[in-house]
């Protein structure tokens, strides 16, 4: 019984206790309960304003819950974890910013050191060693200012995997790229994720392009929380309950759809037939 | 030979005490604005640069008014309207109106004390050495402050280097990774309003900017590599500054005779032409690489 409570420690990598979050009056999160165990890919899905920033905030430590607790490697969260891998949503970056890919790669390792770095061999091995995991060798010796949204996006991921996290979490690294890219981009960090043994928590919000690769889903909305394999949330009594609204979950060649209201389930309520305009389908 | 050397160095030049001072406190101060001014650029605190030596100016005006040296008064105004900046303006959007309001605020209180200098002290020179720089008649106690200042900043930037470089990035990046923002801003903007005094006692206050901004926004278009980036700006400066104190010296040959251009009027040209080349430069170079590539 202790063993295999020691094995489920050393396995957990974030679980949360009824968090809540609140700004001024209103609860940005309510009575959250996840549980990530390593190796896992989970999708984070919810529109603008469900509260993934703020959730994002409180795993990384950014902001104390007003009550709960969050969990992080059998620790309480701080600032600074070494085990959190963080890949920033879209960085705004100069054109002629002075910074070749692998020095911005190279900030992951010791961007938070002081003093004035002295060029190691064995850094150097260690950043081209993660710049192939990433497939941004060829890139590497460009200017960062001078690279396309996905190959920053590429640096971004390597220099978020250098201390060799145990989770990486990335903020809507899929908003702003086309079909072909995201999907490009969602094989690569499962990739990543199972050559490094990295627990992935992915936030979006189209889930779509992660349907073949997610082990799990969260799913927030109105600052509540699910959790759960796909098919056991993609569900009609689930997410209804969830936004407190009937909602429907449409599926088409292994896709998925959700549509608030709808005739007849809907009995009592306003027929109305809106589709959340980020659910919509590129 | 000797006629053409006579033609590029007015007879004396060598000679000239004031000139040799000049140099290396110019070589100097440019070093410095040049290296600060790449991270400058980099988080787009220019017009910060710009106000913190106006302020700066007023300060010296009001030193130069009680009689007390006027780096004293560049340096303690321009920190304290640098920490003003930092605290009136947390967020990027505020900061743009904290730093404009702080320049305002320093241009008045500048030329009012610059006319009390002229008015009650009877030197018609407390403006030109103000907002020109005074960099022939610099005297050796404050040659020793400065170099004294120059080590302090340099050791302070090679310590924050990596994590100013993270958080002129991004941020928020910075954060998760475990830098205290707030800490390394604040730090930096002291260090930038140190640099920059230095070089407005030297320089003057109104041309202060064109040290710190000019070989930096020039160097970036010959190199992406951060501490080339670096060298280069600082050498650029240095050059300028050189170049500056020549021609200001040989001017005196120049009309009207016997007067002498200042050298806040080369500099900042010099630094123009450099970065009008360097942009030139940077397009020749990009139009090869296209050619190779293709």
């Amino acid at each position: 019984m202790i063993e295999s409570n020691k094995f489920k420690e050393v396995n957990m990598v974030l679980s949360t206790d009824n968090i809540c979050v609140k700004f001024d009056d209103r609860y940005v999160l309510k009575n959250v309960n996840l549980k990530i165990k390593s190796g896992e890919f989970i999708g984070l899905i919810g529109s603008n304003g469900a509260g993934k920033s703020t959730l994002l905030k409180v795993i990384l430590g950014l902001l104390t819950p007003d009550k709960g607790s969050i969990n992080m490697f059998g620790k309480k969260s701080k600032r600074g974890n070494r085990l959190i891998g963080y890949v920033p949503q879209k960085v705004f970056l100069d054109s002629n910013i002075p910074l070749r890919g692998r020095d911005l790669v190279a900030l992951g390792l010791d961007g938070h050191k002081f003093g004035f770095p002295l060029p190691s061999r064995e850094k150097r091995r260690h950043v081209d060693e993660i710049l192939k995991a990433v497939d941004a060798e060829k890139f590497a010796d460009s200017p960062v200012g001078k690279l396309s949204g996905g190959e920053q996006q590429r640096l971004f991921i390597a220099q978020a995997l250098l201390t060799d996290p145990k989770l990486l979490l990335l903020d809507e690294p899929l908003s702003n790229l086309d079909i072909k890219s995201a999907y490009e981009v969602v094989q690569l960090i499962s990739r990543i994720a199972r050559e490094r043994k990295v627990a992935v928590m992915l936030v979006a919000h189209d889930m779509n392009p992660l349907l073949g690769v997610m082990n799990k889903v969260i799913y927030l909305a109105e600052g509540k929380a699910v959790m759960g394999k796909t098919d056991k949330i993609f569900r009609d009594d689930v997410l209804t309950s969830l936004y407190g609204y009937p909602v429907q979950v449409l599926h088409a060649n292994g896709r998925i759809m959700i549509v608030g209201g709808q005739g007849a389930m809907t009995a009592g309520f306003p027929i109305e037939d809106h589709c959340h305009p980020s659910e919509v389908r590129k | 030979m000797n006629h053409i050397l006579e033609i590029l160095f007015a007879p004396g030049f060598f000679q000239s005490e004031e000139v040799m001072n000049a140099l290396i406190l110019g070589s100097i101060v440019a070093a410095m604005s040049g290296v600060i001014g790449v991270f400058v650029v980099m988080r787009r605190q220019s017009f910060a640069g710009h106000a913190i030596s106006d302020f700066g100016g007023a300060g010296a005006a009001i030193a130069f008014l009680i009689g007390v040296n006027t780096l004293w008064g560049f340096l303690s105004f321009g920190v304290f309207a640098a920490i003003c900046m930092e605290f009136l303006g947390k967020h990027a959007h505020e900061r743009d109106l904290a730093t404009g309001i702080i320049l305002s605020i320093a241009l008045g209180l500048e030329s009012l004390f610059l006319y009390f200098d002229t008015h009650f002290t009877g030197k018609a020179s407390a403006p030109m050495l103000i907002l020109f720089g005074s960099i022939f008649v610099v005297g050796y106690s404050t040659v020793k402050i400065i170099v004294f200042l120059t080590v302090t900043t340099a050791i302070v930037i090679c310590i924050i280097y990596r994590p100013l470089l993270l958080s002129s990035i991004d941020p928020e990046l910075a954060i998760t990774r475990g830098v205290s923002v707030r800490v390394i801003n604040i730090v930096f903007i002291i260090v930038l309003a140190l640099i920059v005094e230095e070089c407005s006692l030297i320089t003057g206050s109104l041309l202060s900017t064109a040290l710190l901004i000019g070989p930096a926004a020039a160097a970036l278009h010959f190199t992406h590599k951060i501490r080339w980036t670096m060298l280069w700006s600082a050498l650029i400066g240095i050059i300028s500054m050189w170049l500056g104190i020549v021609f200001s010296y040989d001017s005196y040959r120049w009309p009207p005779y016997g007067k002498g251009w200042a050298v806040s009027f080369f500099v900042p040209m010099l630094i123009f032409l450099f970065y009008l080349f360097s942009k030139l430069l940077g397009k020749i170079l990009k139009a090869r690489r296209v050619i190779y590539d293709a």
